[in-house]
């Protein structure tokens, strides 16, 4: 297809392997480069793949951004290096969808806000976090019916599937969940928990939903936005399951939820990282739709 | 077994495990008057939070009748002699609510992990640490690895600054033998300096056998309550072990009576329910569950028609840790389905 827009894949680890096998598959993106900052495993895979590699880092690639046409970069590395990588691809046009925590940008949980984003051309979106991918639909799903007064998840992760960089900041997870259960979610407070088992062999991931409503329910309505939101996310992620629910305790709507993954780098009980990397790929499709249908218009270039 | 002349550090869980137990609805005029009777006990160390850590409230586990600041700005400036320590679990608390305890004036932090995930509290010890608390590596449900595994976690925790670390028996699963192996293992490997403890769970009966176990084999902080006010089966009761260590002749410094009269006058009146082993706490100890999933399978139970001690045991089977409350409802609504 010739619409499909090119990409670059920053940090050749877990994710960013898993996220070049599902956008090799895509019908509207198409990643050309793979960067890293030394021969690593990852750096092979991709060259195997027969995706170009650059093992000095972002600055390394600079130069092939504008001859290669490259209108949309992933950021799989660290908080810490996002700023600096985001700064550098702005300038020369390249849109940023960042895996990281950094956060500069808006948060972006595609089936909530993916249009509003594309409508303002945010030069970078940020995913929030495994946790706010999987719930935050949910959330929303009720606050779309009627007001949310307190949005409150628990994600349980199983302890293979969360990497060092995630264990040495665990508030980072908290604090930037319960903004965007908030934020994008629409409850007036939100409240994040993520509790890690490590079991074996590893539990998929499982995610509960409480929200605490102001007036009495709508049953009908509230159950009919959730299942409609679950197919939502079904689309770009097939494991994404209602368990239980929605429950209806007085004022309090929950749902139970189980996300397993694709499998594709990474292994199916890992619907955390599946999540992401699916809602990534997921975000930059849309663009690539919306510039396909010319209802956006991508940076200009000389 | 001869524990005398050793000397032992009694730390009071009532106020913060025992809100478990009273569904996190203690109130402040109990919790000072609770506070001040073990001060005056000679209770060394006191603990206030709510039962799953500062930051605790939610729907997940229960809204407590105050806030963490409210109990410690109640608590904390009647002490005479006790300190206030505070329990916190990262992935539920955070920074925030550790700088918040110090300023209230708690001296103690205990930073709580499951067993086998240590590397997730170097954060929030190194800021235990900076604010100059006394810092606690807490290690969950320890009977789920051996003494090697724990080991290195505990190691772990020493090194990002824990000054005392210890064994946790969530699930009062575990048996003095048990108990032996992994404080032994603790002590032999950890430096002179850092501090041992272990927090029983009386499930199986075992608190007080397991507490003299530890003892024995080189811990010197042990968690107890007072009437035993805890989840499952309730902690290590204070005062039956603090009798049996003054049989046995070893130093805690508490008084017997003041503190058999603190159980009996104000924490058993405050009780809900009788805290004993029954078959639902048994069967926490018996399988391996978190202790304070006890109620919330009661209620789950009752509300779905399923018995409470098969969600326990199925809970076990599944190996759920602390804080997986939310799975007790969806495991509830699960076997209620399949039952129709």
């Amino acid at each position: 297809m010739a619409d499909k827009l090119k990409a670059l894949v920053i940090g050749p680890g877990n994710i960013g392997t898993d996220l070049l096998m599902k956008a090799r598959r895509s019908e509207w993106i198409e990643p050309i480069w793979v960067v890293g900052v030394e021969q690593s495993e990852g750096i092979q895979r991709a060259q195997d793949m027969g995706v170009k590699t650059c093992i000095t880092g972002i600055d390394g690639v600079l130069q092939h951004i504008v001859e290669d046409d490259i209108r949309i970069a992933f950021d799989a590395t660290s908080a810490y290096a996002h700023a600096d990588h985001a700064q550098k691809l702005n300038d020369l046009g390249v849109i940023m969808v960042d895996l990281t925590p950094a956060a500069i940008g808006p948060f972006c949980v595609p089936p909530v806000n993916l249009a509003e984003h594309s409508a303002l051309l945010a030069m970078n979106v940020n995913m929030v976090t495994c946790g706010g991918q999987a719930t935050i639909p949910m959330v929303h799903a009720v606050s779309r019916v009627q007001s949310v007064a307190y949005g409150e998840i628990v994600a349980t992760v199983g302890s293979k599937s969360v990497g060092p960089g995630t264990r040495k900041n665990i508030d980072e997870f908290t604090r930037t969940t319960s903004a965007a259960v908030a934020e994008i979610g629409g409850a007036r407070e939100g409240k994040a928990i993520i509790i890690i088992n490590p079991a074996e062999p590893p539990l998929i991931m499982r995610d509960t939903v409480h929200c605490l409503v102001d007036d009495e329910p709508d049953q009908d309505a509230i159950i009919a936005s959730v299942h409609a939101m679950v197919e939502e996310v079904q689309k770009y992620v097939p494991g994404y399951r209602l368990v239980n629910g929605p429950v209806f305790d007085g004022k309090r709507v929950s749902t139970f939820l189980e996300v397993e993954g694709l499998g594709d780098f990474l292994p199916k009980y890992a619907g955390n990282l599946d999540i992401m990397t699916a809602a990534g790929l997921r975000t930059a499709e849309m663009l690539a739709e919306e510039v396909a249908n010319s209802r956006f218009a991508l940076p200009a270039r000389a | 077994m001869d524990l005398h002349g050793k000397k032992v550090t009694l730390h009071d869980m009532s106020l913060r495990d025992g809100m478990h137990a009273k569904r996190h609805q203690i109130s402040i005029e109990e919790m000072v008057a609770v506070a001040c009777g073990l001060d005056q006990a000679g209770m060394p160390l006191i603990e206030v939070t709510h039962g799953d850590g500062l930051g605790g409230a939610s729907v997940n586990y229960g809204f407590p009748a105050h806030s963490d600041e409210e109990y410690l700005a109640a608590v904390v400036p009647k002490m005479k002699q006790a300190r206030i320590s505070v329990l916190h679990v990262p992935g539920i608390g955070t920074l925030d609510h550790i700088r918040m305890a110090a300023d209230m004036g708690a001296s103690t932090i205990r930073i709580a992990t499951h067993c086998t995930e240590a590397d997730i509290s170097e954060q929030h010890i190194g800021m235990g640490r900076d604010l100059g608390m006394d810092t606690v590596g807490f290690l969950m449900m320890a009977h789920m690895i051996d003494e090697k595994a724990f080991l290195q976690q505990a190691l772990l925790m020493e090194s990002y600054g824990a000054n005392c670390i210890y064994c946790t028996d969530s699930a009062g699963y575990m048996l003095p033998d048990e108990v032996t192996a992994k404080i032994s293992t603790l002590r032999r490997a950890l430096k002179d300096e850092t501090e041992i403890g272990f927090h029983g769970h009386h499930n199986l009966a075992m608190g007080v056998a397991n507490s003299l176990a530890a003892i024995e084999a080189g811990a010197n902080r042990i968690d107890g309550s007072v009437a035993g006010l805890g989840a499952g089966a309730g902690n290590t009761p204070l005062e039956v072990l603090c009798a049996v260590l003054h049989r046995m002749g070893a130093e805690d410094g508490i008084d017997l009576y003041k503190i058999m009269d603190v159980a009996e006058d104000l924490v058993v009146p405050m009780m809900d329910q009788p805290i004993r082993v029954d078959r639902d706490s048994l069967t926490l100890g018996y399988a391996g569950v978190y202790s304070s999933f006890l109620l919330f399978a009661k209620r789950a139970g009752e509300k779905y028609g399923v018995p409470a001690r098969d969600l326990l045991v199925e809970l076990g089977r599944r190996g759920t840790v602390g804080g997986q409350e939310d799975m007790i409802e969806d495991l509830a609504l699960t076997m209620s389905a399949s039952k129709s």
